[in-house]
């Protein structure tokens, strides 16, 4: 099943929850509400025909969509705009793909967990928050996960990121 | 070639300097902790496997840092691991020597600008001995790094350390 029919079949079971298809530029897209993906994603894992019960990929982007702002040292600043998760689906027993899109806000970024659909979610979900700073609703254990516990100076995959001086007393630039 | 390795002929007594001794000692087993950070840990197994065979030198991988002699930095060192290495540098027994294997573990490599989470060169947190470039570096020239390091220990004095 190809991702024009899909969209059609959550069309008609979530009216307003389903956003848009963005066919450009690479692949078709479901733009979804970020409050929904979990009911959504539990749809598509359990209805006959679609049955997506491989979450192949979940990846956190900053979009950069904001205003953007030279700060006095010279780095950007971006406020407004967006962030967005893509979820990237397989289906094992049908052999069809497609692919979700949420977009939230770049100040309180909440997005809904997807960890109690696919387990696999889990530290995908985690990766996200350390990268980017996304907030899973529900997610059962969100702590970073690549970069150290007491890390403090922000989400280094934004594009506004700046590296801080020092870490534990070790000079972290070159 | 140390007084220690040439052959006598005459009788079963050897004279030597208690430093040469100690310093023989050191530098033929010079076990190293059994530890890899990234990719130039494949090449470290590697030359501890048969084909170069790190034994020859008496390099024996240990599982403790208690036992540890010298510790080969083989790989990127990240900050969150930086704290870790650290600890493990401060619980190995004196004398204690460090190799740094490769471009990141001496300065960062090709993670010296963006890399936002690497620790530019090893020897911001803890001594090092010898310095192997590379990326990673071959087999032979760990084995180079090591050589240094036997010579730089076959000159040690019990008065001062210097390697």
């Amino acid at each position: 099943m190809n991702t024009e029919e899909i969209f059609k079949i959550l069309k008609t079971e979530f009216e307003n929850e389903i956003l848009e298809l963005q066919t450009l530029p690479v692949e078709p897209i479901i733009i979804v509400d970020p409050k929904a993906i979990c009911k959504i994603g539990l749809f598509l894992r359990d209805t006959t025909g679609l049955e997506f019960d491989s979450l192949m990929c979940l990846s956190g982007v900053d979009d950069a969509n904001g205003e953007k702002k030279l700060a006095a040292d010279g780095s950007t600043v971006i406020s407004s705009g967006t962030l967005s998760v893509v979820y990237h689906l397989h289906s094992i027993n049908i052999n069809h793909k497609m692919t979700l899109k949420v977009s939230t806000s770049r100040e309180l970024p909440e997005v809904e967990s997807v960890e109690s659909v696919w387990k696999c979610a889990d530290w995908h979900e985690r990766e996200a928050f350390d990268m980017f700073g996304i907030v899973f609703l529900h997610h059962p254990n969100l702590i970073r996960i690549l970069m150290p516990y007491d890390w403090e100076a922000g989400y280094p995959l934004r594009k506004d990121y700046k590296n801080p001086e020092f870490y534990q007393g070790m000079k972290v630039p070159y | 070639m140390s007084l220690l390795d040439t052959e006598f002929s005459d009788g079963n007594i050897v004279i030597a300097k208690a430093d040469d001794l100690l310093n023989w000692a050191r530098l033929s087993s010079l076990w190293q902790l059994g530890f890899g950070l990234a990719c130039c840990a494949i090449e470290m197994m590697a030359t501890s496997a048969s084909h170069y065979d790190f034994d020859r030198f008496g390099v024996i991988p240990r599982p403790s840092p208690r036992q540890a002699d010298v510790i080969i930095m083989s790989g990127t060192v990240t900050l969150k691991m930086a704290l870790r290495i650290k600890r493990l540098y401060e619980q190995m027994p004196d004398p204690k020597y460090i190799i740094s294997m490769g471009s990141c573990s001496n300065c960062g490599g090709p993670y010296w600008e963006h890399g936002y989470h690497v620790l530019k060169g090893v020897d911001r947190i803890v001594p090092v001995d010898v310095y192997v470039p590379g990326c990673p570096p071959r087999p032979e020239a760990l084995l180079e790094g090591l050589l240094k390091l036997q010579e730089k220990i076959r000159n040690e004095s019990m008065v001062k350390k210097t390697a």
